[in-house]
């Protein structure tokens, strides 16, 4: 009786629920199309957007209509994208690895993704075949297998992953620098290293036909799961007791998680700390089953990003401070918190 | 016939861990597993319900290998609560005791009335039913030992394997325990450190050292002071108690 009326078993719940994560999204993107260097009122964006939508013909000047529909539409529907998929995997890779620190950044993923995307960007690698996209995905399964190489030889407790997942970052890292310093054009190594601090500021239509599918089928692979993650409460073994196959569920979750690291990497570059911070805040909100927590994760993600980017379009009058900037502004103190409350309850 | 293993082998570490064991658990029955640290109990009882996988030898449940069973067909049939469990995420015992309705949902099915009903019941015969939204953080050692033995009630096993189910239990709950686990009528396979509550319980006991199998039969046969001096290195009287009519062990300190 009891479990009947719980938010997460009834319909009602869910309906209610995701009407008024969609609005706070949309009021989010709807801010996000107004600010910026040219202040645009909340009506005009509006129009523009019914203009580009249903073609209702409003009269808006072409300019305005051009920046909110070609810029900052597409930039505030990245950031969602985005902010949602790093979300997301930090949720899965937490439950995984049963590590509280487990996130696409810290486990070095970001790292390898990067630098995947640079071999292609500089030097060229892969050509048209593969992309940055590809080199990135590519990347992104090399530092994933570094990692577990590196945990394995470390005896494989779960703990150790962080530390394997700094030093996969250290050496993907350093491979990016010698490909950049040694390869790139001083023009080349500018837009790189700008592009590796994490930035929105190339993000056009195509990048969102990429990002938004890839997240929204990342997070139903997730969700699917998502008994399967709560079953990893007690570890691998009771997981497995449970009747969860681990070897399939790690293969297909890792894969997943690389997948929407990567191509979010190949798009903005290395944007850290989303993945830690926001599966931590929604757990204290909607506890800890991942029915619950992935969607809550999704939402909150997207959210969280779009409103990173319109601070990263503020903060400095006439400049944008790359986004992952300030992500880690907001990550760190988190980070520390999170690390304190760690060693409580150990 | 509905666990059994046959020649066992299983090497970690570069060392034989369990050598060559072979053993049955009779349907509806409890068997014991009793034998010193490091004997090679928990390394036993995760082969028997497939969580490792053997070097050689077979595990068979109710006629097949248990090896070509999926992981969930197994934990639809076997319910494991292991020695140690722990976790840093911020479940409730609630939480904890439906994980036990994992193997019996799919990953979209709603919960159910069965499904509450199991989860109900099995909290209710661990003692925590009035617990159910206790943080798993604020448990004592013995609470968490029931949350766990409610989780694995409430998948419904035929079989049941428990790694030291009463550690961290007073003696009242030691004693409830094995008394539920009898009186479940399920097969259950057990690793006890208190040889008293073997004989007390477990309708055959099998010996374990070095990873061995040195004997098994019932208690009154297997645990006799001969055995007692032999594996454990201690002296030890055995008489059979007039009250359970069982086998009862007196250690000497010399
Ligand atoms: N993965 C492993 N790698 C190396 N050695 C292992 C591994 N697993 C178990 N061992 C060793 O195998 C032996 C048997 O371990 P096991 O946990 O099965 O003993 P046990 O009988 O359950 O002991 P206890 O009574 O202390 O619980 C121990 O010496 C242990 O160190
Ligand atoms: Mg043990």
């Amino acid at each position: 009786m009891r479990g009947i009326a719980l938010p997460g078993t009834g319909w009602l719940p869910w309906v209610l629920a995701g009407l008024a994560s969609l609005g706070l999204l949309g009021l989010a993107v709807a801010i996000a199309m107004t600010v910026g260097e040219m202040r645009i009122p909340l009506r005009v964006a509006l129009q523009a957007l019914g203009n580009g939508l249903f073609d209702l013909g409003y009269a808006v000047n072409p300019i305005q209509q051009g920046v909110l529909l070609d810029y900052r539409l597409s930039r505030a529907l990245f950031a969602a994208s985005c902010g949602g998929a790093l979300a997301v995997c930090g949720v899965t890779l937490q439950a995984l690895l049963r590590n509280p620190l487990a996130e696409p950044y810290l486990l070095g993923i970001s790292a390898g993704a990067s630098t995947g995307a640079v071999a292609v960007m500089v030097l060229g690698l892969g050509g048209a075949v593969l992309g940055v996209s590809g080199g990135a995905l590519l990347g992104a399964i090399l530092a994933l297998l570094t990692v577990a190489l590196l945990a394995a030889g470390a005896g494989g407790a779960s703990e150790r992953v962080i530390l394997s997942g700094v030093a996969a970052s250290q050496i993907f890292n350093a491979a990016t620098a010698t490909v950049v310093t040694t390869f790139a054009s001083a023009e080349q190594a500018r837009g790189v290293m700008f592009w590796l601090l994490g930035s929105l500021g190339g993000v056009r239509w195509p990048d969102v036909w990429l990002a938004a599918p890839v997240t929204l089928a990342g997070f139903a692979i997730c969700l699917v799961h998502a008994r399967t993650l709560d079953a990893f409460t007690f570890g691998e073994d009771a997981a497995a007791s449970l009747g969860v196959s681990v070897p399939r569920v790690r293969l297909v979750l890792f894969g997943t998680t690389a997948a929407m690291t990567a191509i979010m990497v190949s798009i903005a570059g290395a944007v850290g700390f989303v993945g830690l911070l926001i599966p931590h805040a929604v757990r204290l909100i909607v506890g800890p089953r991942h029915s619950r927590l992935l969607p809550a994760a999704l939402v909150t993600g997207a959210v969280f990003l779009v409103l990173a980017d319109i601070l990263s379009r503020v903060l400095i009058a006439r400049q944008v401070v790359p986004i992952g900037v300030v992500t880690a502004l907001f990550g760190a103190p988190a980070f520390a918190l999170i690390l304190t409350r760690v060693r409580r309850s150990a | 016939m509905t666990l059994a293993a046959r020649d066992l082998r299983w090497d970690a570490g570069g060392r034989i861990i369990v050598d060559g064991v072979t053993l049955a658990a009779a349907p509806g029955r409890m068997l014991g597993l009793v034998g010193p640290n490091g004997s090679g109990k928990s390394s036993l009882l995760r082969l028997l319900c497939g969580l490792r996988q053997v070097k050689s030898g077979v595990v068979i449940l109710d006629g097949t290998d248990i090896s070509g069973l999926s992981r969930r067909a197994v934990a639809r049939r076997i319910a494991v609560v292991e020695q140690h469990a722990g976790t840093l995420a911020r479940v409730t015992v609630e939480d904890v005791v439906r994980l036990g309705r994992t193997p019996r949902r799919g990953a979209l099915s709603p919960w159910t009335e069965a499904d509450e009903a199991a989860v109900a019941s099995a909290l209710a015969r661990v003692g925590l039913g009035t617990r159910r939204d206790q943080p798993w953080e604020t448990l004592s050692g013995g609470e968490r030992q029931r949350a766990q033995i409610a989780r694995a009630l409430a998948q419904e096993p035929s079989e049941l394997v428990l790694d030291e189910p009463t550690n961290h239990l007073d003696v009242r709950h030691q004693l409830d325990m094995l008394a539920l686990v009898r009186g479940l009528g399920v097969t259950s396979i057990v690793a006890l450190h208190d040889l008293n509550l073997a004989a007390l319980f477990c309708d055959e006991v099998a010996v374990l050292a070095g990873g061995r199998l040195l004997r098994s039969g019932p208690p009154e046969t297997v645990l006799t002071a001969g055995m007692i001096a032999e594996v454990f290195g201690v002296r030890a009287e055995v008489r059979l108690s007039a009250l359970s009519g069982r086998p009862h062990i007196e250690y000497r300190l010399d």
